[in-house]
Protein backbone atom coordinates (compact mmCIF):
# COMPACT_ATOMS: atom_id res chain seq x y z
CA UNK A 1 0.00 0.00 0.00
CA UNK A 2 1.37 3.38 -0.92
CA UNK A 3 2.08 5.94 1.76
CA UNK A 4 -0.41 8.25 0.12
CA UNK A 5 -3.31 5.86 0.45
CA UNK A 6 -2.25 4.87 3.93
CA UNK A 7 -2.12 8.51 4.97
CA UNK A 8 -5.55 9.17 3.53
CA UNK A 9 -7.16 6.23 5.29
CA UNK A 10 -5.26 6.36 8.57
CA UNK A 11 -6.02 9.97 9.37
CA UNK A 12 -9.66 10.69 8.63
CA UNK A 13 -10.84 14.02 9.95
CA UNK A 14 -14.59 14.19 9.94
CA UNK A 15 -16.87 17.16 9.66
CA UNK A 16 -20.32 16.75 11.03
CA UNK A 17 -23.03 18.23 8.86
CA UNK A 18 -26.61 18.23 10.05
CA UNK A 19 -28.78 18.58 6.98
CA UNK A 20 -31.58 20.42 8.69
CA UNK A 21 -34.31 17.95 9.60
CA UNK A 22 -32.55 15.81 12.15
CA UNK A 23 -34.01 14.86 15.49
CA UNK A 24 -30.51 15.30 16.94
CA UNK A 25 -30.25 11.74 18.04
CA UNK A 26 -27.85 10.68 15.28
CA UNK A 27 -25.69 13.69 16.11
CA UNK A 28 -25.42 12.64 19.73
CA UNK A 29 -24.71 9.08 18.69
CA UNK A 30 -21.79 10.35 16.56
CA UNK A 31 -20.29 12.05 19.59
CA UNK A 32 -20.43 8.68 21.34
CA UNK A 33 -17.69 7.54 19.00
CA UNK A 34 -15.26 9.90 20.69
CA UNK A 35 -15.96 8.66 24.19
CA UNK A 36 -13.55 6.33 26.00
CA UNK A 37 -15.64 3.28 25.19
CA UNK A 38 -15.21 3.59 21.42
CA UNK A 39 -12.33 6.10 21.12
CA UNK A 40 -11.98 6.44 17.36
CA UNK A 41 -8.89 8.61 17.78
CA UNK A 42 -7.11 5.25 17.97
CA UNK A 43 -7.60 5.08 14.21
CA UNK A 44 -6.69 8.71 13.64
CA UNK A 45 -10.30 9.81 13.30
CA UNK A 46 -10.91 13.27 14.69
CA UNK A 47 -13.84 15.65 14.68
CA UNK A 48 -12.89 19.00 13.12
CA UNK A 49 -14.77 22.26 13.17
CA UNK A 50 -13.95 23.59 9.73
CA UNK A 51 -15.04 21.99 6.45
CA UNK A 52 -11.69 22.98 4.92
CA UNK A 53 -9.92 20.50 7.18
CA UNK A 54 -12.31 17.63 6.59
CA UNK A 55 -11.65 14.31 4.84
CA UNK A 56 -15.13 12.97 5.43
CA UNK A 57 -18.50 14.64 5.81
CA UNK A 58 -20.99 12.91 8.07
CA UNK A 59 -24.47 13.88 6.98
CA UNK A 60 -27.31 13.34 9.41
CA UNK A 61 -30.97 14.15 9.19
CA UNK A 62 -33.27 14.57 6.22
CA UNK A 63 -32.45 17.39 3.88
CA UNK A 64 -34.81 20.31 4.20
CA UNK A 65 -35.72 22.62 1.36
CA UNK A 66 -33.76 25.50 2.85
CA UNK A 67 -30.69 23.44 3.57
CA UNK A 68 -30.16 22.19 0.00
CA UNK A 69 -28.14 25.19 -1.11
CA UNK A 70 -26.10 25.26 2.10
CA UNK A 71 -25.27 21.57 1.88
CA UNK A 72 -24.16 21.98 -1.74
CA UNK A 73 -21.94 24.89 -0.83
CA UNK A 74 -20.42 23.07 2.12
CA UNK A 75 -19.51 20.17 -0.15
CA UNK A 76 -18.01 22.49 -2.76
CA UNK A 77 -15.79 24.10 -0.13
CA UNK A 78 -14.37 20.83 1.12
CA UNK A 79 -10.76 20.09 0.18
CA UNK A 80 -10.79 17.04 -2.08
CA UNK A 81 -10.41 14.07 -1.76
CA UNK A 82 -13.38 14.04 0.57
CA UNK A 83 -15.89 11.26 1.16
CA UNK A 84 -19.52 11.65 2.18
CA UNK A 85 -21.07 9.33 4.75
CA UNK A 86 -24.83 9.32 5.27
CA UNK A 87 -25.74 8.39 8.82
CA UNK A 88 -29.17 7.35 9.97
CA UNK A 89 -32.40 6.44 8.25
CA UNK A 90 -33.16 10.10 7.59
CA UNK A 91 -30.01 10.71 5.60
CA UNK A 92 -29.98 7.33 3.84
CA UNK A 93 -33.51 7.38 2.57
CA UNK A 94 -35.71 10.01 3.99
CA UNK A 95 -36.79 8.06 7.00
CA UNK A 96 -40.01 9.09 8.59
CA UNK A 97 -39.96 12.37 6.69
CA UNK A 98 -40.27 10.72 3.26
CA UNK A 99 -43.56 12.42 2.51
CA UNK A 100 -42.87 15.63 4.37
CA UNK A 101 -43.58 18.85 2.49
CA UNK A 102 -40.36 20.47 3.70
CA UNK A 103 -38.04 17.60 2.87
CA UNK A 104 -38.47 17.00 -0.86
CA UNK A 105 -34.95 15.81 -1.75
CA UNK A 106 -33.06 12.82 -0.41
CA UNK A 107 -29.46 13.61 0.61
CA UNK A 108 -27.95 11.51 -2.18
CA UNK A 109 -29.70 13.55 -4.83
CA UNK A 110 -27.48 16.48 -3.82
CA UNK A 111 -24.27 14.92 -2.52
CA UNK A 112 -22.29 11.97 -3.91
CA UNK A 113 -22.76 9.69 -0.90
CA UNK A 114 -20.03 7.04 -0.59
CA UNK A 115 -21.50 4.92 2.14
CA UNK A 116 -24.85 4.59 3.87
CA UNK A 117 -25.12 3.65 7.53
CA UNK A 118 -28.77 2.91 8.31
CA UNK A 119 -30.41 2.81 11.71
CA UNK A 120 -32.53 5.17 13.71
CA UNK A 121 -30.08 6.07 15.11
CA UNK A 122 -27.33 3.61 14.09
CA UNK A 123 -25.36 2.21 16.99
CA UNK A 124 -21.78 3.42 17.34
CA UNK A 125 -20.64 -0.12 16.48
CA UNK A 126 -22.56 0.11 13.23
CA UNK A 127 -20.87 3.41 12.42
CA UNK A 128 -17.44 1.96 13.09
CA UNK A 129 -18.29 -1.02 10.88
CA UNK A 130 -19.39 1.38 8.17
CA UNK A 131 -16.13 3.31 8.36
CA UNK A 132 -14.16 0.07 8.25
CA UNK A 133 -16.03 -0.98 5.12
CA UNK A 134 -15.45 2.43 3.59
CA UNK A 135 -11.72 2.19 4.26
CA UNK A 136 -11.71 -1.27 2.71
CA UNK A 137 -13.47 0.11 -0.33
CA UNK A 138 -11.01 3.00 -0.67
CA UNK A 139 -8.02 0.72 -0.32
CA UNK A 140 -9.42 -1.89 -2.65
CA UNK A 141 -10.07 0.66 -5.35
CA UNK A 142 -6.46 1.59 -6.00
CA UNK B 1 45.39 26.28 9.80
CA UNK B 2 43.86 25.93 6.37
CA UNK B 3 41.52 28.53 5.17
CA UNK B 4 37.91 27.33 5.08
CA UNK B 5 36.28 28.16 1.80
CA UNK B 6 33.11 30.25 1.88
CA UNK B 7 31.25 27.56 -0.03
CA UNK B 8 31.98 25.10 2.75
CA UNK B 9 30.77 27.52 5.39
CA UNK B 10 27.63 28.08 3.43
CA UNK B 11 27.04 24.37 3.05
CA UNK B 12 27.53 23.93 6.76
CA UNK B 13 25.01 26.65 7.52
CA UNK B 14 22.53 25.14 5.10
CA UNK B 15 23.05 21.73 6.67
CA UNK B 16 22.50 23.26 10.10
CA UNK B 17 19.39 25.01 8.96
CA UNK B 18 17.73 22.21 7.01
CA UNK B 19 18.86 18.94 8.55
CA UNK B 20 20.59 19.08 11.91
CA UNK B 21 19.68 20.71 14.22
CA UNK B 22 17.29 22.89 12.28
CA UNK B 23 14.28 21.81 10.31
CA UNK B 24 14.35 18.01 10.13
CA UNK B 25 15.69 17.31 13.60
CA UNK B 26 13.37 19.75 15.34
CA UNK B 27 10.44 18.46 13.33
CA UNK B 28 11.16 14.87 14.36
CA UNK B 29 11.50 15.82 18.02
CA UNK B 30 8.37 17.92 17.76
CA UNK B 31 6.37 15.11 16.16
CA UNK B 32 7.42 12.81 18.98
CA UNK B 33 6.45 15.45 21.54
CA UNK B 34 3.12 16.01 19.86
CA UNK B 35 2.41 12.28 19.89
CA UNK B 36 3.28 12.13 23.61
CA UNK B 37 0.92 15.04 24.15
CA UNK B 38 -1.95 13.33 22.36
CA UNK B 39 -1.28 9.97 23.95
CA UNK B 40 -1.10 11.37 27.48
CA UNK B 41 -4.23 13.41 26.87
CA UNK B 42 -5.98 10.24 25.75
CA UNK B 43 -4.78 8.32 28.79
CA UNK B 44 -5.94 11.11 31.11
CA UNK B 45 -9.37 10.81 29.51
CA UNK B 46 -9.24 7.02 29.92
CA UNK B 47 -8.88 6.43 26.19
CA UNK B 48 -6.27 4.47 24.26
CA UNK B 49 -4.99 7.23 22.04
CA UNK B 50 -3.46 7.34 18.57
CA UNK B 51 -0.50 5.23 17.39
CA UNK B 52 2.98 6.74 17.39
CA UNK B 53 3.02 7.69 13.73
CA UNK B 54 -0.25 9.64 13.92
CA UNK B 55 1.11 13.25 13.89
CA UNK B 56 3.37 12.36 10.97
CA UNK B 57 0.65 10.69 8.96
CA UNK B 58 -1.67 13.63 9.62
CA UNK B 59 0.90 15.94 8.05
CA UNK B 60 1.42 13.61 5.07
CA UNK B 61 -2.30 13.45 4.51
CA UNK B 62 -2.71 17.20 4.73
CA UNK B 63 0.08 17.78 2.26
CA UNK B 64 -1.56 15.67 -0.45
CA UNK B 65 -4.93 17.32 -0.10
CA UNK B 66 -6.29 20.09 -2.22
CA UNK B 67 -5.62 23.70 -1.28
CA UNK B 68 -8.79 25.74 -1.21
CA UNK B 69 -8.57 29.51 -1.35
CA UNK B 70 -11.58 31.53 -0.25
CA UNK B 71 -13.05 33.92 -2.78
CA UNK B 72 -12.36 37.26 -1.13
CA UNK B 73 -8.91 36.33 0.17
CA UNK B 74 -5.79 38.35 -0.38
CA UNK B 75 -3.81 35.56 -2.00
CA UNK B 76 -0.17 36.63 -1.54
CA UNK B 77 -0.52 37.14 2.20
CA UNK B 78 -2.68 34.03 2.59
CA UNK B 79 0.00 31.89 0.92
CA UNK B 80 3.09 33.59 2.35
CA UNK B 81 2.07 33.68 6.01
CA UNK B 82 2.53 29.96 6.86
CA UNK B 83 5.94 29.84 5.15
CA UNK B 84 7.30 32.89 6.94
CA UNK B 85 6.06 31.59 10.27
CA UNK B 86 7.69 28.22 9.67
CA UNK B 87 11.03 29.72 8.65
CA UNK B 88 11.04 31.92 11.75
CA UNK B 89 10.53 28.96 14.02
CA UNK B 90 13.17 26.92 12.16
CA UNK B 91 15.65 29.77 12.49
CA UNK B 92 15.04 30.21 16.21
CA UNK B 93 15.29 26.50 16.92
CA UNK B 94 18.52 26.29 14.90
CA UNK B 95 20.03 29.09 16.99
CA UNK B 96 18.88 27.49 20.22
CA UNK B 97 20.15 24.01 19.39
CA UNK B 98 23.49 25.33 18.17
CA UNK B 99 23.94 27.38 21.33
CA UNK B 100 23.13 24.34 23.47
CA UNK B 101 25.06 21.68 21.62
CA UNK B 102 28.10 23.93 21.24
CA UNK B 103 28.69 23.09 17.63
CA UNK B 104 31.39 25.68 17.14
CA UNK B 105 31.22 29.25 18.33
CA UNK B 106 27.77 30.04 17.04
CA UNK B 107 25.64 32.98 17.96
CA UNK B 108 26.41 36.64 18.39
CA UNK B 109 25.87 39.27 21.04
CA UNK B 110 22.18 39.98 21.28
CA UNK B 111 20.85 36.73 19.87
CA UNK B 112 18.62 36.49 22.93
CA UNK B 113 16.69 39.49 21.65
CA UNK B 114 16.65 38.19 18.09
CA UNK B 115 15.11 34.94 19.29
CA UNK B 116 12.53 36.83 21.30
CA UNK B 117 11.47 38.51 18.08
CA UNK B 118 11.67 35.36 15.99
CA UNK B 119 9.39 33.52 18.38
CA UNK B 120 6.76 36.23 17.95
CA UNK B 121 6.72 35.99 14.16
CA UNK B 122 4.62 32.78 13.91
CA UNK B 123 1.80 34.42 15.89
CA UNK B 124 1.96 37.57 13.79
CA UNK B 125 1.93 35.54 10.60
CA UNK B 126 -1.05 33.59 11.88
CA UNK B 127 -2.86 36.85 12.51
CA UNK B 128 -1.98 38.12 9.02
CA UNK B 129 -2.96 34.89 7.30
CA UNK B 130 -6.24 34.65 9.17
CA UNK B 131 -7.12 38.25 8.41
CA UNK B 132 -6.20 37.76 4.75
CA UNK B 133 -8.64 34.88 4.42
CA UNK B 134 -11.63 37.19 4.81
CA UNK B 135 -13.58 34.78 6.97
CA UNK B 136 -15.48 36.41 9.85
CA UNK B 137 -14.67 33.60 12.27
CA UNK B 138 -11.00 33.85 11.30
CA UNK B 139 -11.25 37.56 12.01
CA UNK B 140 -12.57 36.81 15.49
CA UNK B 141 -9.73 34.37 15.99
CA UNK B 142 -7.18 36.88 14.72
CA UNK B 143 -8.46 39.58 17.04
CA UNK B 144 -8.20 37.19 19.98
CA UNK B 145 -4.69 36.24 18.93
CA UNK B 146 -3.68 39.91 18.80
CA UNK B 147 -5.04 40.50 22.29
CA UNK B 148 -3.33 37.41 23.57
CA UNK B 149 -0.05 38.50 21.97
CA UNK B 150 -0.30 41.88 23.67
CA UNK B 151 -1.18 40.16 26.91
CA UNK B 152 1.69 37.72 27.20
CA UNK B 153 4.53 39.67 25.60
CA UNK B 154 4.71 42.15 28.48
CA UNK B 155 5.31 39.67 31.32
CA UNK B 156 7.48 37.54 29.01
CA UNK B 157 9.87 40.41 28.35
CA UNK B 158 9.96 41.29 32.04
CA UNK B 159 10.74 37.68 32.88
CA UNK B 160 13.59 37.67 30.37
CA UNK B 161 15.06 40.78 31.96
CA UNK B 162 15.78 38.78 35.12
CA UNK B 163 18.54 36.55 33.70
CA UNK B 164 20.06 39.56 31.97
CA UNK B 165 20.26 41.47 35.25
CA UNK B 166 21.58 38.48 37.13
CA UNK B 167 24.32 37.86 34.60
CA UNK B 168 25.32 41.55 34.56
CA UNK B 169 24.06 42.20 31.07
CA UNK B 170 24.90 39.13 29.04
CA UNK B 171 22.84 38.97 25.88
CA UNK B 172 24.33 35.93 24.20
CA UNK B 173 22.83 32.49 24.67
CA UNK B 174 26.14 30.68 24.92
CA UNK B 175 27.43 33.21 27.46
CA UNK B 176 24.28 32.73 29.50
CA UNK B 177 24.77 28.98 29.49
CA UNK B 178 28.42 29.35 30.46
CA UNK B 179 27.49 31.81 33.22
CA UNK B 180 24.91 29.39 34.62
CA UNK B 181 27.37 26.52 34.43
CA UNK B 182 29.73 28.57 36.60
CA UNK B 183 27.24 30.11 39.04
CA UNK B 184 24.28 27.74 39.10
CA UNK B 185 21.03 27.98 37.16
CA UNK B 186 19.02 31.19 37.48
CA UNK B 187 15.95 29.17 38.38
CA UNK B 188 17.62 28.12 41.63
CA UNK B 189 17.33 31.70 42.94
CA UNK B 190 14.02 33.06 44.07
CA UNK B 191 13.91 35.78 41.39
CA UNK B 192 14.85 33.42 38.58
CA UNK B 193 12.31 30.89 39.82
CA UNK B 194 9.50 33.45 39.80
CA UNK B 195 10.53 34.62 36.33
CA UNK B 196 10.55 31.06 35.09
CA UNK B 197 7.03 30.44 36.36
CA UNK B 198 5.86 33.54 34.52
CA UNK B 199 7.69 32.38 31.40
CA UNK B 200 6.03 28.95 31.60
CA UNK B 201 2.58 30.53 31.57
CA UNK B 202 3.63 32.74 28.66
CA UNK B 203 4.94 29.67 26.87
CA UNK B 204 1.55 27.99 27.20
CA UNK B 205 -0.10 31.05 25.68
CA UNK B 206 2.50 31.29 22.91
CA UNK B 207 1.84 27.66 22.01
CA UNK B 208 -1.87 28.40 21.92
CA UNK B 209 -2.79 25.45 24.11
CA UNK B 210 -5.60 25.16 26.63
CA UNK B 211 -6.31 27.27 28.75
CA UNK B 212 -5.12 29.91 26.29
CA UNK B 213 -6.41 28.45 23.04
CA UNK B 214 -9.20 30.96 22.50
CA UNK B 215 -7.75 31.97 19.14
CA UNK B 216 -8.54 28.59 17.66
CA UNK B 217 -11.34 27.48 20.01
CA UNK B 218 -12.58 24.45 18.04
CA UNK B 219 -15.92 24.36 19.80
CA UNK B 220 -16.94 27.99 19.48
CA UNK B 221 -15.29 29.58 16.45
CA UNK B 222 -14.39 26.41 14.54
CA UNK B 223 -10.62 26.49 14.63
CA UNK B 224 -10.68 30.30 14.31
CA UNK B 225 -7.42 31.41 12.77
CA UNK B 226 -6.98 28.10 10.96
CA UNK B 227 -10.50 27.93 9.58
CA UNK B 228 -9.78 28.75 5.93
CA UNK B 229 -6.48 26.91 5.65
CA UNK B 230 -6.39 23.51 4.01
CA UNK B 231 -3.94 21.14 2.39
CA UNK B 232 -0.26 21.80 2.66
CA UNK B 233 -0.74 25.29 4.09
CA UNK B 234 -2.54 23.80 7.07
CA UNK B 235 0.19 21.16 7.33
CA UNK B 236 2.78 23.93 7.55
CA UNK B 237 0.81 25.77 10.21
CA UNK B 238 0.51 22.58 12.24
CA UNK B 239 4.20 21.88 11.77
CA UNK B 240 5.02 25.39 12.98
CA UNK B 241 3.04 24.75 16.11
CA UNK B 242 4.66 21.35 16.61
CA UNK B 243 8.14 22.83 16.21
CA UNK B 244 7.34 25.68 18.57
CA UNK B 245 6.64 22.96 21.11
CA UNK B 246 10.35 22.16 20.88
CA UNK B 247 11.73 25.66 20.47
CA UNK B 248 9.98 27.28 23.43
CA UNK B 249 10.86 24.73 26.14
CA UNK B 250 14.38 24.78 24.71
CA UNK B 251 14.49 28.56 25.01
CA UNK B 252 13.23 28.47 28.58
CA UNK B 253 15.68 25.81 29.68
CA UNK B 254 18.51 27.73 27.99
CA UNK B 255 17.72 31.05 29.57
CA UNK B 256 16.58 30.03 33.05
CA UNK B 257 17.67 26.49 33.65
CA UNK B 258 21.28 26.21 32.58
CA UNK B 259 20.93 24.72 29.13
CA UNK B 260 19.19 21.86 27.45
CA UNK B 261 19.03 18.32 28.68
CA UNK B 262 16.49 15.65 27.88
CA UNK B 263 14.98 15.42 31.34
CA UNK B 264 14.48 19.20 31.52
CA UNK B 265 12.67 19.08 28.22
CA UNK B 266 10.50 16.22 29.46
CA UNK B 267 9.67 18.11 32.68
CA UNK B 268 8.61 21.20 30.72
CA UNK B 269 6.60 19.04 28.31
CA UNK B 270 4.84 17.35 31.23
CA UNK B 271 3.99 20.76 32.70
CA UNK B 272 2.54 21.84 29.34
CA UNK B 273 0.48 18.67 28.99
CA UNK B 274 -0.79 18.72 32.57
CA UNK B 275 -1.81 22.36 32.32
CA UNK B 276 -3.57 21.60 29.07
CA UNK B 277 -5.50 18.68 30.47
CA UNK B 278 -6.59 20.08 33.80
CA UNK B 279 -7.95 23.45 32.74
CA UNK B 280 -10.91 24.76 30.81
CA UNK B 281 -10.46 27.48 28.21
CA UNK B 282 -10.51 30.96 29.71
CA UNK B 283 -12.14 33.93 28.06
CA UNK B 284 -9.91 36.47 26.33
CA UNK B 285 -10.62 39.18 28.90
CA UNK B 286 -9.76 36.77 31.70
CA UNK B 287 -6.50 35.92 29.96
CA UNK B 288 -5.66 39.59 29.50
CA UNK B 289 -6.35 40.29 33.15
CA UNK B 290 -4.36 37.26 34.20
CA UNK B 291 -1.27 38.29 32.22
CA UNK B 292 -1.35 42.04 32.74
CA UNK B 293 -2.25 42.00 36.42
CA UNK B 294 -1.04 38.82 38.05
CA UNK B 295 1.80 37.73 35.80
CA UNK B 296 3.23 41.19 35.17
CA UNK B 297 3.11 41.86 38.91
CA UNK B 298 5.00 38.66 39.64
CA UNK B 299 7.48 39.43 36.88
CA UNK B 300 8.14 42.93 38.21
CA UNK B 301 8.72 41.51 41.70
CA UNK B 302 11.16 39.07 40.15
CA UNK B 303 13.01 41.93 38.43
CA UNK B 304 13.18 43.91 41.69
CA UNK B 305 14.44 40.88 43.58
CA UNK B 306 17.05 40.32 40.89
CA UNK B 307 18.17 43.94 41.24
CA UNK B 308 18.83 43.54 44.94
CA UNK B 309 20.66 40.35 44.16
CA UNK B 310 18.32 37.62 45.33
S1 LIG C 1 -32.37 8.63 11.60
FE1 LIG C 1 -33.67 8.57 13.41
S2 LIG C 1 -32.33 9.20 15.07
FE2 LIG C 1 -31.35 9.81 13.17
S3 LIG C 1 -31.98 11.91 12.83
FE3 LIG C 1 -33.42 10.59 11.72
S4 LIG C 1 -35.11 10.28 13.15
FE4 LIG C 1 -33.34 11.05 14.35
Amino acid sequence: MSLKLKALTKSIWVYHLCAGGSCNNCDIEILDLLTPRYDVERFGIMLVGSIKHADAILVTGSLTRKAVECVKRVYEQAAKPCVVIAIGACACGQGMFANGPNTPDPVDSVLPVDIYIPGCPPKPEAMILGIVKLIGKLRGKK
Amino acid sequence: MEEVSPVKIMLKHLFNFIIFPGFLFTAVVGLAASWIDRKVTARVQWRVGPPWYQPFIDLVKLSIKEITVPKGASKPVFFMAPFIGLSAVILSSTFLWLANLELGASGFTGDLIVILYLLTIPSIMLILGASASGNPLAAVGASREIKLLLAYELPFVFALVVPIIKSNGLLKLQDLIAFQAANGAFASNISGFLAMIVAIFCMQAKLGLVPFDMAEAETEIMAGVYIEYSGILLAILKLTKIMAMVALPLFLSTVFWGGFSIWKYVVLLVIIILMRNTNPRVRIDQALRFFWKKMTFVAIIAVLLAMIGM
